[in-house]
């Protein structure tokens, strides 16, 4: 186990390393000039010549990868091209509300998925089977900015349930992570309901079943624990999916995170806050895979760590 | 496959799923017969006087969009690029997923380590500076829409196998049938494989959906199928802001989006109980 | 004999205004709140060169002119008065008495001087610092060989002169922009690189707080030099917020002005309502939507094939697509802008006419690509401009991208043509010099400049420059005039075709009050925040 997380450490930072090269690299792929951003309209070239050497932009790739990277190492994500200040401390601004949203969205999903997967699952073929499931599709085949343009205008603008916008309370909090928990809460029903129906044709169902077992005990006790497998899979993998799919919601309810930070930086070319948001992202979703990897044999013991 | 077959036709709700993708399929070959109009024909008098686009009427069924287009015309045409997005990209996107999951799942050792640390790396990356740079290289088109929604989906589908064909693989039946000599990829293809099809079929089915949307965000960054040619990912993008006052627009291309993939759902769950020998005689 | 030119045009127009504003004699106090789609990047004067710091900016610093409020009319902010020499190099300004910093101190010569070497300095990396090149001392402190800028002097401590290289009649703008406004060196030097996070300067509002992504908030400054305003006790900027949602906001009474306009999906609705009729303020802007041509490639070398497509292009049907909030373009310079020639009626929309241009090039079918924002709604706009053309056989592929990949590509004279929306000119001064240079001069048609048709006519150059060293106050119509004919030569030759000026709508809370033009106001876009005062405080 201790050698099994030493080796997993290791690998996850080399794969943070490999991440920062591959976003460097992709980010002067990118057919746009950031002098010419900075320098604006009225530049002369002189100027634009002057700003590319004090940003070292004048010297070779690998150059000036290393130079980002040393850096990084000591915790200096630069200075963004924009605004002129920090990376470091406006990421460090923003994630904490990104984080709050992914984890309540996380709590929706689960909220959401897992008991209308069992549910489908003990009504298979019936009515309520169908229901639920044409309702998962729904939930995913929906635009984020509509379903949460939707929410919002339903339970917060019509009803006046929830505050239109902002950030600070658990009511702010509660539209924007259902918005989010609705569409993997769809993708969660489906997969619970596979792996049920796929675990309850299991013979030890059957036993169980045979032995005169109640409906309930075998569902929540022998099924669930198995089917939850896939399910818990997917809960480290959403903490990337999130990662690049908080912007639309974030920008539907004023939620001030990071996603809003990185499209701002897409759109201006701001390398520094795109490497640092990428770099930060990146850390978490890593974390997230290696979590989903060791909760797995918790909950089904056949799987051994290796 | 006559058994197959048999089993199949049996199950009229999978009948129904496969009747309606056929529909679809046939109305997107035919579009240029059926469709009322050009779908990029901007007509004049396709928006109201203060620029907005008009409601179904009897001249345009499904309304008209923000540049005065033809809805249906442009839903017609625009399967053609969906459907082919939907399932081509999508289907590499699962079949990449899913032999890298298996692989990675049954092998042990550095190998299975190896390939599960790159899919990490893959994961790891924010999907649209991927698609953004990839395209930078290369021309922008239909093709670099496929090859960039292949290479960013499969890796979710790679984790989730991945996990649970680690969880198969310590299983007694396996383990049985490498104690009688099977080789590995028999092992693979005859009972590792077929376990997996619940996951698969849901993944091959939820993502046609998905990836019609995420094909609307590569058109917005200029890496997708470039304007005016139609795309229903592309038509709810571009109208969303619409919705609350002109909830046609995002309700055609939508409905459109979910009927495809609620069919591919249906068909897909009879191939599974076709396919499925556990299966037989119970439903 | 040097000429007093407090314009005495200027001095009756305010005495004209000032009954007005006794009439009305808003009340100081309430607060309003702005919401931005984008959180703002800086506050720094000297840096931030977008369209949603450019008025917070504005209201936080002062320059030493200005305008007066909800127009263009040029008058002195921080300078009681200023000299002109005959010569017109040197200009001398005499500061106000009293002027304070928000942290108290009194502004001084020296921090004039400061702020505008400031800007000049390449370690700033200013957007603006070009502006100045025209002061003597230029090119050593932006080439990096000197540490000011030789040409200003500090007579006295009320008193501070500019010396020029050449005369340019644009000056006082220029004095006027946020470039030049007036930073304390110590809390600049304090800050480091925070400083365009918590600004410090003289004007009516001063800063009190920053919660990153999520709001600035300002307060009223208690010494502000003028007195009575702004009636505005606090102002609110909210970020991050989708615009569509921002109207919901509104309308539940939660917020006061939609910073952003009103979304086009929303608008025909608002206007609609019979309620907002007195919410919603309408103005012109200093803004033209174009489409650039580059001139040094094929097929747009061709004066006919630019001709034709200046007459292809449907300029009706796309304000339509706009909601009506523009009127359709027929010359680069805006309606509202002093040099608008309102006898150059520039191209008719005739495709007809196209057509036999195109075949007279001897060029009936033409492939190329038409660049475009990807931000709505110019990606629209561009398919009208696409259909356009292809009607009269010129087939464009559009190429909708960010932001930054249009500017590149513009820059880098890869793009044959691109549609100017979201990226397009908004004056940053009222005066035609400032539709020039950059865009359609020589100097900005170079790598990296922002003359995206490269069109470079080294006639209309020396025209314009001679033009701009008409600096005397008799002068100023023959200098228009001069402009005017830049501009017919310029349409002429077709490097652009003008497309529509666009309009500006703002939805505004009932609890705001304050002339129309104040929501609008061309300098302070959108809103001129000094000047609107809160109903529920009087």
């Amino acid at each position: 186990m201790v050698l099994y997380l030493a080796r997993r450490l290791s690998a996850s930072a080399l794969i943070l390393v490999g991440v920062t090269i591959v976003t460097f690299c992709l980010t002067f792929l990118i057919p746009a000039d950031p002098v010419a951003m900075i320098a604006g309209r009225n530049s002369t070239p002189e100027m634009r010549e002057q700003i590319r050497i004090q940003l070292g932009l004048d010297k070779p790739l690998v150059e000036q990868y290393v130079s980002y990277a040393q850096r990084l190492a000591r915790g200096d994500f630069g200075t963004s091209y924009a605004r002129k200040s920090e990376v470091g401390p406006l990421i460090a601004s923003r994630l904490p509300a990104t984080l709050l949203l992914m984890l309540g969205a996380i709590i929706a999903e689960l909220l959401i998925g897992i008991p209308a997967g069992l549910y489908a699952a003990s009504r298979r073929g019936e009515t309520g089977d169908k229901v639920a499931m044409t309702l998962s599709f729904l939930t995913v085949s929906t635009p984020q900015f509509v379903l949460g343009l939707s929410l919002l205008y339903f339970f917060a603008y019509l009803l006046g349930w929830f505050p239109l916008s902002g950030y600070g309370s658990l009511s702010h909090l509660i539209l924007p992570a259902v918005t989010l928990g609705l569409a993997g809460g769809g993708w969660y029903s489906r997969m619970m309901r596979s792996s049920m129906i796929e675990i309850l044709r299991q013979d030890y169902i059957r036993t169980a079943r045979a032995k005169g077992m109640s409906e309930r005990r075998v569902m929540l006790v022998h099924a669930l624990r198995n089917a939850i497998l896939p399910v818990v899979a997917m809960i480290g993998l959403d903490v990337g999916i999130f990662m690049s799919g908080v912007v639309v919601v974030e920008n539907v309810f004023g939620w001030p995170g990071i996603g809003q930070l990185m499209w701002q930086a897409i759109q201006s070319l701001d390398i520094p806050v795109i490497m640092g948001v990428t770099t930060v992202a990146a850390l978490f979703i890593v974390a997230g895979n290696l979590l989903a990897d060791l909760v797995a044999p918790l909950i089904d013991p056949r799987i051994r760590l290796r | 496959m006559f058994s197959f077959w048999k089993r199949f036709s049996k199950d009229k709700v999978a009948l129904f799923g496969l009747a309606v993708i056929a529909i679809v399929v046939l109305a997107a070959l035919l579009a240029p017969v059926i469709a009322p109009y050009d779908p990029s024909e901007q007509f004049f008098d396709g928006l109201t006087l203060e620029g907005s686009p008009l409601p179904p009427n009897e001249r345009f069924w499904f309304g008209t969009d923000t540049n005065g287009r033809d809805q249906l015309s442009r839903l017609l045409y625009g399967a053609r690029t969906s459907l082919l997005i939907g399932l081509v990209a999508n289907g590499i996107a699962v079949l990449i997923g899913t032999l890298v999951g298996v692989v990675a799942g049954y092998a042990r050792g550095f190998l299975g380590a190896a390939i599960m640390r790159f899919t990490d790396l893959m994961m790891a990356f924010p999907p649209l500076l991927l698609a953004i740079a990839l395209a930078a290289i290369l021309k922008p088109g239909l093709m670099i829409v496929i090859v960039v929604i292949a290479l960013v989906n499969w890796v979710q589908i790679a984790r989730v196998i991945y996990t649970e064909t680690t969880s198969l693989a310590e299983r007694e039946y396996i383990e049985a049938a490498r104690a009688l000599g099977a080789s590995g990829p028999r092992i693979l293809f005859r009972h590792l494989i077929p376990h997996l099809v619940p996951t698969i079929i849901v993944y091959a089915t939820l993502g046609i959906a998905t990836t019609v949307l995420l094909e609307a965000m590569l058109s917005f960054l200029g890496r997708g199928v470039q304007p005016p040619t139609p795309a229903w990912g592309m038509m709810i993008f571009e109208s969303q802001s619409y919705f609350l006052n002109a909830p046609w627009l995002v309700f055609v291309p939508g409905a459109a989006i979910l009927i495809v993939a609620l069919a591919f759902n249906l068909a897909g769950d009879g191939l599974r109980d076709a396919l499925d020998p556990t299966q037989r005689g119970r439903r | 004999m040097r000429a007093f030119l407090i314009s005495t045009a200027a001095a009756f127009a305010l005495l004209a205004a000032a009954p007005h504003v006794l009439a009305q004699s808003p009340k100081q106090g309430g607060a309003a709140v702005v919401t931005f789609n984008n959180d703002l990047t800086t506050l720094d004067p000297q840096v931030g060169y977008d369209w949603q710091n450019w008025s917070v900016i504005k209201s936080i610093f002062d320059g030493l002119m200005d305008y007066k409020p909800g127009t263009t009319e040029l008058e002195p902010d921080l300078a009681e008065s200023y000299t002109v020499s005959d010569d017109g190099l040197t200009y001398t300004f005499k500061l106000r008495d009293g002027i304070k910093f928000h942290n108290g101190r009194a502004m001084t010569p020296a921090d004039v001087k400061y702020s505008v070497e400031r800007a000049v300095n390449p370690a700033t990396q200013s957007p603006g610092g070009g502006y100045f090149s025209a002061i003597e001392g230029y090119d050593a402190l932006a080439g990096g060989k000197a540490n000011e800028l030789s040409g200003i002097r500090i007579i006295d401590d009320k008193t501070i002169s500019f010396t020029l290289t050449r005369p340019d009649a644009t000056f006082l703008h220029l004095m006027a922009i946020n470039f030049a406004y007036v930073v304390p060196k110590e809390e600049v030097e304090k800050a480091g690189a925070d400083w365009g996070k918590k600004p410090v300067g003289t004007g009516g509002f001063k800063f009190v707080e920053w919660v990153p992504g999520q709001r600035i908030v300002l307060e009223r400054h208690k010494d502000y030099y003028r007195s009575g305003v702004p009636y505005l006790d606090k102002l609110t900027f909210e970020f991050g917020q989708d615009p569509t949602v921002a109207i919901l906001r509104l309308k539940n009474g939660e917020i006061d002005i939609v910073g952003d306009g009103i979304p086009p999906a929303q608008f025909t609705e608002i206007m609609a309502d019979p309620a907002n009729k007195d919410l919603i303020a309408e103005g012109d802007q200093l803004h033209t939507g174009y489409v650039t041509m580059n001139v040094t490639m094929p097929p747009f070398d061709n004066l006919k094939i630019r001709q034709a497509v200046n007459m292809a292009i449907n300029k009706e049907r796309i304000t339509r697509l706009i909601n009506n909030r523009g009127v359709p373009a027929n010359q680069p310079l805006p309606p509202a802008m002093p040099g608008y020639n309102t006898d150059n009626k520039g191209y008719p929309y005739d495709p007809d006419g196209a057509r036999k241009l195109l075949a007279e090039a001897g060029q009936p079918e033409i492939t190329t690509e038409l660049y475009a924002m990807n931000v709505d709604p110019n990606p629209r706009i561009a398919q009208a401009i696409q259909q356009d053309l292809a009607a009269v056989g010129i087939k464009a592929e559009i190429r909708s991208l960010a932001q930054a990949e249009v500017i590149a590509a513009g820059g880098a004279g890869k793009a044959p043509m691109i549609w100017s929306g979201g990226m397009a000119w908004i004056a940053d001064f009222p005066d035609p010099a400032n539709f020039y240079y950059g865009i359609l001069g020589c100097a900005g048609a170079v790598e990296g400049g922002w003359n995206w048709a490269k069109y470079c006519n080294k006639e209309l150059d020396a025209r314009a420059e001679n033009a701009d060293a008409m600096v005397k106050a008799d002068q100023s119509e023959k200098r228009i005039g001069e402009w005017k004919s830049v501009f017919d030569e310029v349409t002429k030759d077709a490097p652009w075709a003008p497309v529509f000026n666009e309009k500006r709508f703002t939805y505004h809370s009932a609890r705001l009050g304050g002339d129309p033009s104040l929501f609008t106001d061309p300098i302070h876009i959108p809103v001129n925040y000094d000047y609107i005062f809160a109903k529920d405080a009087q």
